[in-house]
């Protein structure tokens, strides 16, 4: 599969950093898993990284405030994925100090101290999917890791958040990799890159020839959806994750670049997770940029940021094209797992027709399921055959709506056909 | 206004009106061949079927309240319909069959997508079987030197049926046919003079036999196969399989019923004569009615290619393409069952995982 890579937009654009919004909205939920409980209240005045919310179970991360200021109000959010939850409204401090500027040695922590210092600064995985990293670090008893892959991919057409990064904070980059590196101790390290980025990987390869790091660089073709866990693990080290199993299972443990950033600056400064690399872009964007922005800021202070609209867009995205949601409000907020707003002029065709049982949605499934299948299950409301023909192996990736003649919804009836799976 | 949907927000652009007109470019060329060597009454043929395909469609959709027009696959059908016709038939039987092919195949299964037999095809066999007579009367083209008869039939038909009458015993098809003073045009004799290559296969090749309006140009059908697989309409699993087995067949035991022996066939003259490039590239791959996976495809086109086979060799009518193509469209749900491509990460039975 190979959509359109629209990276032209902004793999040129050197990271900066927003200016402090008027007000932040950091929501309790922005981590796979269990909402974040709060620990602070309305008039509170917090420091900058100051920890707001806790983990509330055992997948669930904590949430930091991106500034000094005040909490205006915790009331309900809308995130652009469309859950709704918990969020405080901050107000900045007019001044804002330095934080989080001074280097702390951390070359003789334990790797439980290690662990625990991620967990702490509420790091969870920016590549999208925002998996608390330090449940996904910590190996159960029995089970072996020989392989760690991180995710330099960046698949999703427009995005370029992760390009930025690698090609100017590549010894930050690889600094992190070595601490998580040091946590699981595999016998291979290797950054799978696609070929649209020959120059963060030639970066990266002199940096690691430099410093004779025990790290691998995998230049890939270019394949949509290759960020994808499983095809990552695939591509770069040839093993299959089978129907329902995890990279451990195979013993491999998959980070994407921008968490490795952001262990590298937990550990070598103290600082948590209150802040990620956006990419502002689309058709519609005056001026696209890849901004380090607060979490919690909205997405008109980005799109404001960045010059505003060139022209009405049609459809705004977080995240990617393929994978990403539109959402309408502009006073949304972003999380930690925002990786870009898209604002975009809609090029899909809304005209359905029948289907042609052409088999091109078949050609395309990178899982080897048959969506057309699927998709006249779950119409006929047929949910437990669609689940007994492997619908729960679906990673949504797009591949088969992308392809389609006939325009059908495949994606949001693989969705639709889950939820109502899972319910019985 | 914004819009909110379901990801992908990006679409590849292959969308059904824009198949369904590729297919028709691709057609275009060997019907207008048809039209210069049979003449205007070819097109009126042509016409006939294109308008009773696209007028019983309009009118079905103003019965189940749609519209279906939009997405012009009514015009290939109506199109292929015309060129499985030979050129000097009664008006009527176009008519019936486009007709029939739109309402019974198509419309009473529900419509596109939902029909299990490529409609035209079936419509071809059904007047087929009503007027096997007008069906079988073949035009001569007006490249082929002057002889007194107006018409002729197919040499598919004219081999096969000296070959049953038992007087030719040991005898290629060329040689049945030359035999049988079955002429050839000017300008396959001189290919045959220079190249050595048979006037016989010159002519079918470049269409110069009588035939159906749309199948005789075999060069003209490649052509527009090969667009159709540049444009991605349709992949080389069908067609390949297709044409590959019956290939191979026909050359182990195509001799036989000529009592030529084993390993005898005639591969090219066979695979050149009748319907079955049509076939293989325009009627066997309909999307609609063959499967959806790689695999199902090669075993469905596998499947066309050893019946036509069978049907043309050892039965009794001479044109086989079409019944083979609408036998392997029953067994696609089945394919399409067993056929499933391999689920990732899955391992064979037996097999390790390296």
């Amino acid at each position: 599969m190979h959509p359109p890579e629209r990276k032209e937009y902004a793999n040129s654009k050197a990271l900066v950093r927003l200016p402090i919004p008027s007000e932040l909205v950091v929501s309790m939920s922005q981590h796979l898993g269990a909402p974040a409980k709060p620990i602070k209240e309305k008039g509170d005045h917090v420091e900058k990284g100051e920890k707001i919310a806790l983990a509330s179970s055992f997948i669930s991360a904590d949430v930091h405030s991106p500034v000094s200021g005040t909490i205006k109000d915790i009331r309900k959010v809308t995130m652009a994925n469309s859950v709704t939850c918990d969020a405080f409204v901050i107000e900045p401090d007019p001044q804002q100090h330095e934080a989080f500027t001074k280097k702390v040695d951390y070359q003789d922590y334990s790797k439980e101290k290690l662990l625990e210092e991620i967990k702490d600064k509420g790091i969870v995985g920016l590549g999208g999917a925002t998996f608390p990293l330090h449940v996904k670090i910590t190996i159960p008893a029995g089970r072996k890791v020989d392989a760690l892959v991180i995710n330099g991919v960046e698949c999703e057409p427009y995005l370029t958040a992760d390009h930025r990064l690698m090609l100017e904070r590549t010894k930050e980059v690889l600094e992190g990799i070595m601490i998580c590196n040091r946590i699981l101790n595999p016998a291979r390290t290797i950054i799978g890159i696609e070929e649209n980025k020959k120059d963060a990987a030639l970066a990266l390869e002199k940096e690691i020839e430099l410093r004779s790091l025990p790290i691998e660089v995998c230049l890939l073709r270019m394949k949509y959806p290759q960020g994808d866990e499983k095809q990552l693990i695939n591509a770069t080290i040839g093993r299959e994750i089978p129907s329902g199993k995890l990279p451990l299972d195979v013993g491999a443990v998959v980070v994407n670049v921008g968490t490795t950033y952001a262990v590298y600056e937990a550990l070598a400064y103290g600082k948590p997770l209150y802040e990620r690399i956006v990419t502002v872009t689309g058709d519609c964007i005056a001026q696209p940029c890849n901004v380090i922005a607060p979490i919690g800021a909205k997405v008109k202070d980005l799109i404001a940021f960045a010059g505003g609209f060139s022209k009405e867009p049609d459809k705004l995205v977080s995240g990617g094209p393929m994978m990403g949601f539109a959402f309408y409000d502009e006073e949304t907020p972003i999380a930690k797992g925002t990786s870009g707003i898209l604002a975009i002029t809609d090029e899909k065709d809304y005209r359905k027709s029948a289907c042609l049982n052409c088999g091109k949605c078949v050609a395309a499934c990178p899982i080897g399921l048959v969506p057309t299948k699927l998709y006249s299950l779950i119409t006929h409301a047929r949910y437990e055959e669609a689940m007994a023909n492997h619908l729960m192996d679906c990673k949504e990736c797009g591949c088969c709506s992308f392809s389609c003649p006939a325009h059908l919804d495949l994606v949001h009836a693989m969705k639709f056909g889950k939820r109502m799976g899972r319910k019985k | 206004m914004r819009t909110v949907s379901t990801s992908p927000h990006l679409h590849s652009g292959a969308d059904t009106q824009r198949i369904m007109l590729y297919v028709v470019y691709a057609l275009l060329p060997s019907c207008a061949w048809g039209v210069f060597v049979f003449g205007l009454r070819a097109a009126l043929v042509l016409a006939v079927s294109l308008a009773a395909a696209v007028l019983t469609e309009y009118l079905l959709d103003l019965v189940s309240k749609e519209s279906t027009l939009w997405d012009c696959s009514a015009i290939v059908t109506g199109l292929l319909v015309g060129m499985n016709m030979p050129p000097a038939i009664s008006l009527y039987i176009p008519a019936i069959a486009s007709v029939f092919a739109i309402a019974v195949v198509k419309w009473t299964f529900g419509g596109l997508g939902a029909n299990w037999a490529n409609p035209a095809m079936a419509g071809r066999v059904f007047v087929f079987f009503s007027f096997t007579s007008q069906m079988s009367t073949f035009s001569l083209p007006r490249t082929i030197k002057a002889v007194e008869v107006a018409s002729q039939a197919s040499p598919l038909s004219l081999v096969k049926t000296v070959a049953s009458s038992g007087q030719s015993v040991g005898l290629t098809s060329m040689q049945i046919l030359a035999q049988q003073g079955v002429a050839t045009s000017s300008f396959a004799d001189r290919v045959q003079a220079a190249t050595g290559i048979r006037a016989y296969n010159v002519d079918a090749f470049f269409g110069n036999i009588p035939g159906c309006i749309g199948e005789v140009s075999k060069l003209l059908l490649i052509l527009g196969g090969i667009y159709l697989l540049m444009k991605k309409v349709i992949t080389w699993h069908i067609p390949v399989s297709f044409i590959g087995s019956f290939a191979v067949l026909t050359w182990v035991f195509g001799g036989l019923p000529l009592g030529l022996g084993f390993f005898h066939g005639e591969v090219l003259a066979s695979i050149l004569r009748g319907g079955l490039i049509l076939g293989a590239f325009f009627m066997a791959t309909d999307m609609v009615t063959s499967p959806v996976t790689h695999k199902g495809m090669l075993v469905f086109g596998c499947g066309c290619g050893a019946f036509t086979f069978l049907f043309r060799t050892f039965g009794s009518l001479p044109e086989a393409t079409s019944v083979a193509i609408l036998l392997m469209n029953i067994v696609t749900p089945t394919i399409d069952r067993f056929m499933k491509p391999r689920l990732f990460g899955e391992v064979k039975k037996g097999g390790a995982q390296g």
